[in-house]
């Protein structure tokens, strides 16, 4: 048969990699920055206070970049390596790669913008605004049809599984990002979400879960099944296993979702369902690490001095452990400590840190040398660099493990007489603060050793020649085959990547559907309360204001059905959050962590001057506190202006305000600042109806308070 | 769109069904998979197993210049 030349682009490759480390080293140094505004606020409070790099607004930077800039370029990278190498084809389309690299980039740049000045949708981990995620979604399916159109070109008949785990990729982040940003723009900067309260939280993560297994974990499963056998020099230990785990995965995966929400508002029965799944997981998940580690087996003598057995080894441990701590923490009793605390911190890095970051690492030590035909420039710098960021992770890791702990049987604590053992939130607080300190130290030396393999990999680059394109050849597929009589179903599937898209779309989407949808379609899953009311025009814009500074990244806003959380949050009426006081929440503001308190029944504890106060500067109200302090809210106008077009748009999003309401606005929402202005007044503080603390307050008080109001409940 | 469904489609009735439905689901799905990776024959797999380490089969790479050892 006559065989064809070809040549596979390299340069875009390299492209990638080179966007993946330096967005990688600035992911981490923003995350440095974050977990030192928590270990030592005192010093960011008095000598940093700069909005832009409030904790609120760089928390969000922090996960995005690390994410979608470190991790999204790695999965490029490794992807536009291997998957032409396995079809025995080059890419389809140079203009598409590169379409795919600098569009990429631009989101990226467009993100480090926005995410500093406050633009967010204020949904985690999909914070970017309705532009960018339409540009997103673009560049998406830019790559998507540059990679069929390589699978369609192909030279090999049969698809390597480590192609299914890319398409599977594909087209699952491709339907949960374009369900989970159905938001309605109300200007450049801002838009609202499509969905509210209960429903907006499912959608959210059904989303945020499925980030985490469709962007972190497939994508690095199929580079795993790539490099590993070439860096071991054998392949996969058991085929069969690989397939198993693929459609295991992608199947479970997508169901687990609701395990985020356990003990909130969401009906039994979707949280149930999200448990199992959950559960089951581990089993797929184990067996791929399992298939991992036994391919290593046979080059285990090579693994003690090679660096890039040796990033896969603690890569594929924390894949371990990471996926047997999941379905742990989806068991209700055990969800019932771990969730708000920092165990779940903790337990993402061990994904992040471990899995994605030295995956990436040991894909990186392969790469380079590759490519630009030389040795690695040091072992002793790879191996310094394996320590320290070994060492890294357990220091990032078992502190914020301590901490969670800790905090969580603090919360929980009663007295002999029955009172709270610490009624003082902030006190559960102070006591882990140690435990955020030597978090930063840990992530510091992740950092460190993340640069010493920079210029490790540099000087490799600079002692070898890179060589832009790698000449192969292979002989053309016949047009027509023959199947053999025998055939199976699924041979034929995974023989054809259009039918294996269509199955893997309506294997992820089956989840999706029986989850979802009864949520949208049956009006007993969110009861109704009939106190319960649409916010006021202020109000609403304090609520924009309240996601604008990222409040969420610190406060949640649902109390669990405890007796611990009633009592601490609602001394009063002891009322558990539920579902039907969020259906005007556009988006839902739960929040998914609790570095200060909950804030759902804040509305009325403290008088307007007390949060006023606390704003200007935390520890004046609350010694101590590790809350940063807001003073631009006290010098900052309100936009009355954007009020009518925020009414019209709830009004579209179904919200319940009077016809032609939205004219009537700016006048409702003056007069209601003005009754705070003189309300503070009252207590000798001088402000106007203009600035953003008035509005902010109005919010707050508000938080709540609907389901107090029995007089209006029939 | 989603007030036209709010308003419209109340109530499903049985939603204790779904849990169940779903798992049925996943375990058919399962069972066939299973099935259907038995019935593969050998030889076809260590093929497919071996496309990876088609192409320069070659690490360690040992090139040039290493300046320890
Ligand atoms: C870095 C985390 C962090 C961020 C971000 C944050 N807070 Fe806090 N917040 C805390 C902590 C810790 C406390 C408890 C100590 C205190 O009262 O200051 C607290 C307390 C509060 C309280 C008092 C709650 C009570 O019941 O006593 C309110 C109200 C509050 N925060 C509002 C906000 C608002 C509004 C924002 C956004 C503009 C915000 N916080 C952002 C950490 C944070």
């Amino acid at each position: 048969m006559e065989l064809e030349k070809f040549e596979y682009d390299n340069a875009i490759v390299k492209n990638f990699i080179i966007a993946s480390a330096v967005f990688g080293l600035v992911g981490m140094l923003v995350g440095l920055i974050v977990a030192s505004q928590l270990a030592f606020a005192d010093f960011f409070n008095d000598n940093f206070l700069l909005k832009y790099i409030s904790y609120g607004r760089i928390r969000p930077l922090h996960t995005n970049a690390v994410i979608f800039a470190f991790v999204g370029n790695g999965i490029f990278a490794g992807v536009y390596y291997s998957l032409p190498r396995l079809l025995k084809a080059p890419m389809w389309s140079k203009a598409l790669s590169n379409l795919n690299f600098w569009g990429w980039q631009f989101i990226i740049v467009c993100a480090a913008v926005t995410l500093p000045l406050g633009m967010t949708t204020g949904k985690e981990y999909a914070e970017l605004e309705w532009w960018i995620d339409i540009l997103i979604a673009l560049i998406w399916v830019a790559f998507g049809v540059n990679m069929f159109m390589t699978i369609i070109k192909r030279r090999e008949r049969h698809l390597y599984v480590a192609i299914w785990f890319y398409i599977g990729t594909f087209i699952t982040v491709a339907m949960l990002h374009i369900v989970n940003s159905f938001e309605l723009p109300i200007s450049f900067m801002k838009s609202y979400s499509w969905y509210a309260g209960v429903q907006d939280a499912l959608v959210q993560w059904w989303y945020g879960h499925n980030a985490v297994a469709f962007f972190l974990t497939t994508p690095y499963l199929g580079l795993m099944y790539y490099f590993i056998p070439k860096a071991a020099n054998r392949p996969v230990f058991s085929y069969r296993l690989s397939i198993v785990h693929f459609w295991a995965l992608i199947f479970l995966y997508i169901w687990a979702g609701p395990h985020h929400l356990l003990y909130t508002a969401l009906p039994d029965w979707a949280q149930t369902l999200g448990v199992a799944f959950s559960v089951m997981l581990i089993a797929p998940s184990w067996g791929g690490m399992l298939n991992g580690l036994l391919t290593l087996r046979g080059a285990w003598d090579r693994v003690r001095d090679d660096a890039v057995l040796k990033f896969m080894v603690v890569a594929l441990t924390c894949y371990g452990m990471a996926t047997f701590e999941g379905p742990l923490l989806s068991i209700k009793s055990v969800n019932a400590v771990g969730h708000y605390t920092d165990w779940i911190v903790g337990h993402v890095h061990i994904g992040g840190l471990g899995w994605n970051g030295f995956l990436t690492f040991g894909m990186l030590y392969y790469l380079i040398p590759k490519m630009w035909n030389t040795k690695l420039y040091s072992q002793s710098l790879a191996n310094t660099h394996f320590w320290i960021g070994t060492l890294g992770i357990i220091l990032y890791a078992l502190p914020l493990y301590w901490a969670g702990f800790a905090q969580s049987l603090m919360w929980e604590e009663f007295t002999a007489e029955g009172a709270l053992a610490y009624p003082n939130f902030l006190e559960t607080v102070t006591q882990i603060q140690g435990m955020y300190q030597l978090r930063v130290l840990g992530g510091l030396l992740y950092f460190t050793g993340a640069g010493v393999m920079v210029y490790n990999l540099m000087k490799t680059a600079a002692q070898g020649t890179f060589a832009a394109t790698e000449a192969d050849q292979a002989p053309a597929l016949p047009v027509t085959y023959t199947p053999s009589t025998n055939e199976y179903w699924h041979r034929v599937i995974e023989r054809k990547p259009i039918q294996m898209l269509v199955f893997s779309l309506v294997v992820v989407a089956i989840g999706g559907i029986f989850e979802i949808i009864p949520t949208f379609l049956i009006k007993s899953n969110v009861p109704t309360i009939t106190s319960v009311k649409p916010y006021t025009p202020l109000e609403l814009e304090g609520r924009d204001l309240y996601i604008r500074e990222g409040c969420y990244t610190c406060h949640s806003q649902m109390i669990r059905p405890f007796r611990s959380e009633v009592v601490r949050y609602d001394p009063v009426d002891q009322e558990y959050s539920k579902a039907g006081e969020f259906v005007y929440d556009h988006p839902f503001q739960w929040g998914s962590k609790r570095t200060g308190p909950d804030l759902h029944r804040v509305g009325n504890k403290y008088p307007d001057s007390w949060h006023f106060n606390h704003m200007l500067d935390p520890r004046t109200m609350s010694p101590g506190s590790i809350m940063p302090a807001y003073p631009w809210l006290l010098e900052d106008n309100i936009d009355y202006e954007m009020l009518p077009k925020k009414i019209s748009a709830m009004q579209t999003l179904g919200v319940p305000y009077a016809e032609g309401y939205a004219e009537r606005a700016i006048a409702d929402a003056q007069a209601q600042a003005q009754k705070i202005v003189d309300n503070l007044a009252g207590d000798k503080i001088k402000t106007d109806k203009d600035k953003e603390i008035v509005a902010l307050i109005a919010y707050l008080q508000r938080l709540g308070t609907d389901i107090k109001n029995k007089d209006l409940t029939k | 769109m989603l007030k036209f469904i709010k308003g419209h489609m109340t109530s499903i009735d049985g939603i204790e069904i779904f849990p169940v439905l779903s798992f049925v689901i996943f375990f058919s799905f399962f069972v066939a998979v299973t099935v259907w990776i038995y019935t593969m024959k050998k030889s076809k797999v260590d093929e497919i197993a071996h496309l990876p380490l088609e192409n320069g089969n070659d690490y360690p790479f040992n090139k040039n210049s290493e300046n320890e050892k």
